[in-house]
């Protein structure tokens, strides 16, 4: 690859990033203003592993991410406006306003479901790494999940059962450093609570900055021609921090001075920035891909704003892959 | 043909199934060469070989959630839970998981899978090991229920159990592994939530699941003998999707119902039925209704004590006198 294309790529995944950071504020403006109910969980700050991870996987790969997997759903082709939509309860929200903003799924184009029971979609996609072997495709499938997920037990028999049948899939854990609002380090006995795990299951891990896009990116993709080639799961840890609170209802303040202030120096946006400046893209380049993705994500609120309220019908339908919800006779 | 066993009928059902479908693959604790701790998986591995039988580890989370991202990615997986007490330990995935993934994705993907369970008490196998517990499936909306009292039952629920694009939990009884009946035809395929009237009658409804069918077959035979009593008796096959208009077509005629149900009293399944039947049938009742259930304890152990809290004949006849004389 050259250096231009090389910067062409990255100014791409910059703009993406660009337009998953401004979807989080939004929402957050939203939230403050009525229009969000319910609850959000943000991903500013983590925006680099959901983008940097997608862009080293293929069209057909699947993605299983978490209740905070507004970034995953956008790095897999989800609209700001279908998200927005859906946070704010439209009928063309991306689930139909079903799930709201710990179930954002694109299934079409791979990404399988924003699950908000921690840790339960480890198996899952387990699962879909099963299914691509028995019918003999090189997918690969990706749980993204946080570093609390690390102490639950569906999260240690994924692993067992991906390493002892050696299948295509990768465990990407978003250490942000607390497990909701208490520290990961004072309640987990591992270092590295995903990656320092892996060895007893066999596994090869590492643990990557998971502010820069580009390590984000090549790390995943040896994790998937690993696991393409046949030689089993990766485990991946990489290391982020969200910029809000745990939800909406958190204003973090348990964190101690300074720290946000130093994780900001390191903010995923200006990581890809300086990347794209030494590769030889000019400052107005960076700032237009930055208006393009404001000016989407701007369009977005007034489209979603605009449409009309979810469909009250579909209150009962989706329940049975007929369509409908009927339980008796 | 001679007689089958319910045991050799789960096998049979599951392998007709594999035969027709490449995408039908099993998973589960024990199920590959070993064929099962209950042999119903005798067979599947010597026919169908490594790639489509697997052994798991005693991981029931990555057994129900490994089986539910294989049927959202094109597969029809068919995972044991080897005693249906054990679906506690992974109740994530039936509770909150498979039943409403599809709901709350506005129908982006669906789950086509079967959790098959050995369910139910009478083997004295004590309190973790014996309860009915298709009441816990019932409480979830999104999951459909299926629970055989016969040998060609289990055949063809199961074709409609894996045939089916929803997620279907199956309860083959313990206690009824080692019975037998007629074998099921080729290509024989039972839809869900039809009831079936295993024996007609005028005088009193009795509406049954898995092991309380023969339970009531029996009351009803020593009703007829002893009082002349004619009991019909319905096999609902299913839980979910429920044919509660057989059962109220059936009280059109008898116009008295007890419920048998081996789930405890207390969030049992005849809960529902009779629910509807207050609701929809109170005019076609000449009695009060009764529900002969698993009463509201842990399963004991001895014999004689497990007997005193599940449903027995000698209680369904009870019951049905009670109507009788009202």
């Amino acid at each position: 690859m050259t250096d231009a294309t090389a910067a062409t790529g990255l100014l791409a995944l910059h703009e993406t990033m660009a337009v998953i950071r401004r979807t989080e504020k939004a929402a957050h403006d939203l939230f403050m203003s009525g229009l969000v109910k319910g609850t959000t969980h943000l991903a500013a700050g983590h925006e680099a592993v959901a983008v940097g991870a997608r862009a080293a996987l293929r069209d057909g790969d699947y993605a299983f991410a978490t209740y905070r997997g507004h970034h995953h759903a956008i790095a897999w082709g989800a609209t700001p406006e279908e998200c927005l939509a859906e946070l704010m309860q439209r009928s063309t929200g991306l689930n139909k306003a079903k799930g709201g903003s710990m179930h954002l799924t694109k299934a079409g184009s791979g990404m399988l479901g924003s699950y908000a029971i921690v840790g339960a979609h480890l198996p899952m996609a387990v699962g879909a790494a099963w299914s691509a072997r028995l019918r003999g495709t090189d997918q690969v499938a990706v749980a993204f999940f946080g570093d609390g997920a690390t102490n639950i037990g569906a999260f240690h028999e994924a692993l067992n059962l991906a390493a002892v049948w050696r299948l295509p899939v990768l465990f990407v854990c978003e250490n942000n450093f607390y497990m909701e609002y208490t520290p990961i380090g004072s309640v987990t006995a591992a270092e590295h609570p995903a990656a320092g795990r892996a060895p007893s299951y066999g596994l090869p891990a590492e643990v990557v900055d998971g502010n820069d896009v580009v390590t984000v990116r090549d790390a995943v993709a040896r994790a998937a021609q690993r696991a393409r080639a046949g030689d089993g799961p990766t485990v991946l840890e990489a290391h982020t921090y969200r910029h809000y609170g745990h939800s909406r209802t958190d204003p973090a303040k348990y964190r101690p001075d300074g720290e946000l202030e130093r994780w900001l120096e390191r903010d995923p946006l200006t990581v890809s920035a300086q990347r794209l400046r030494e590769a030889g893209t000019s400052d107005d380049d960076i700032k237009a891909a930055e208006d393009r993705a404001a000016g989407v994500v701007d369009e977005a609120v007034a489209a979603a704003r605009a449409a009309p309220e979810a469909d009250l019908s579909e209150a009962f339908t989706d329940v049975w892959a007929d369509g409908g919800a009927a339980w008796r006779t | 043909m001679a007689d089958v066993t319910y045991r050799d009928s789960v096998a049979e059902g599951i392998a007709r199934e594999m035969r027709r479908d490449p995408a039908v693959v099993c998973l589960g604790e024990d199920i590959g060469a070993a064929g099962g701790v209950f042999k119903t998986t005798v067979g599947l591995f010597e026919e169908f070989g490594p790639e489509r039988v697997w052994d798991t580890p005693i991981s029931e989370q990555a057994i129900v959630g490994a089986a539910m991202g294989a049927a959202m990615t094109g597969m029809r997986p068919v995972a044991e839970i080897m005693f249906s007490d054990f679906l506690a330990c992974c109740w994530d995935y039936l509770a909150n998981e498979i039943p409403k993934v599809r709901y709350m994705t506005g129908g982006q993907v669906t789950v086509p899978l079967v959790v098959r369970t050995a369910n139910g008490g009478g083997l004295g196998f004590g309190a973790q090991h014996s309860q009915a517990v298709e009441n816990w499936a019932l409480t979830v909306p999104g999951l459909k229920i299926a629970a055989p009292s016969t040998p060609a039952d289990v055949v063809g629920l199961m074709a409609s159990a894996v045939r089916s694009d929803d997620p279907v939990v199956f309860f083959e009884h313990k206690g009824l592994l080692a019975s037998k009946g007629a074998p099921a035809p080729d290509d024989h395929v039972v839809p869900f939530g039809e009831a079936a009237v295993v024996r007609e009658g005028g005088d009193v409804t009795l509406v049954a699941l898995a092991s309380t069918v023969p339970l009531a077959l029996t009351a009803a035979e020593r009703l007829a003998a002893d009082d002349g009593v004619a009991a019909e008796v319905l096999d609902l096959r299913t839980l979910i999707p429920l044919d509660v208009a057989a059962v109220l077509r059936s009280l059109e005629r008898t116009s008295r119902l007890v419920v048998v149900e081996e789930n405890p009293y207390q969030g049992g399944w005849g809960g529902t039925v009779v629910s509807v039947v207050a609701d929809e049938g109170f005019e076609l009742l000449d009695a009060p209704v009764r529900r002969v259930a698993g009463a509201n304890v842990p399963l004991p152990f001895a014999d004689a004590l497990e007997d005193q809290v599940i449903p027995t004949v000698d209680k369904v006849v009870d019951a049905v006198r009670s109507l009788t004389t009202y």
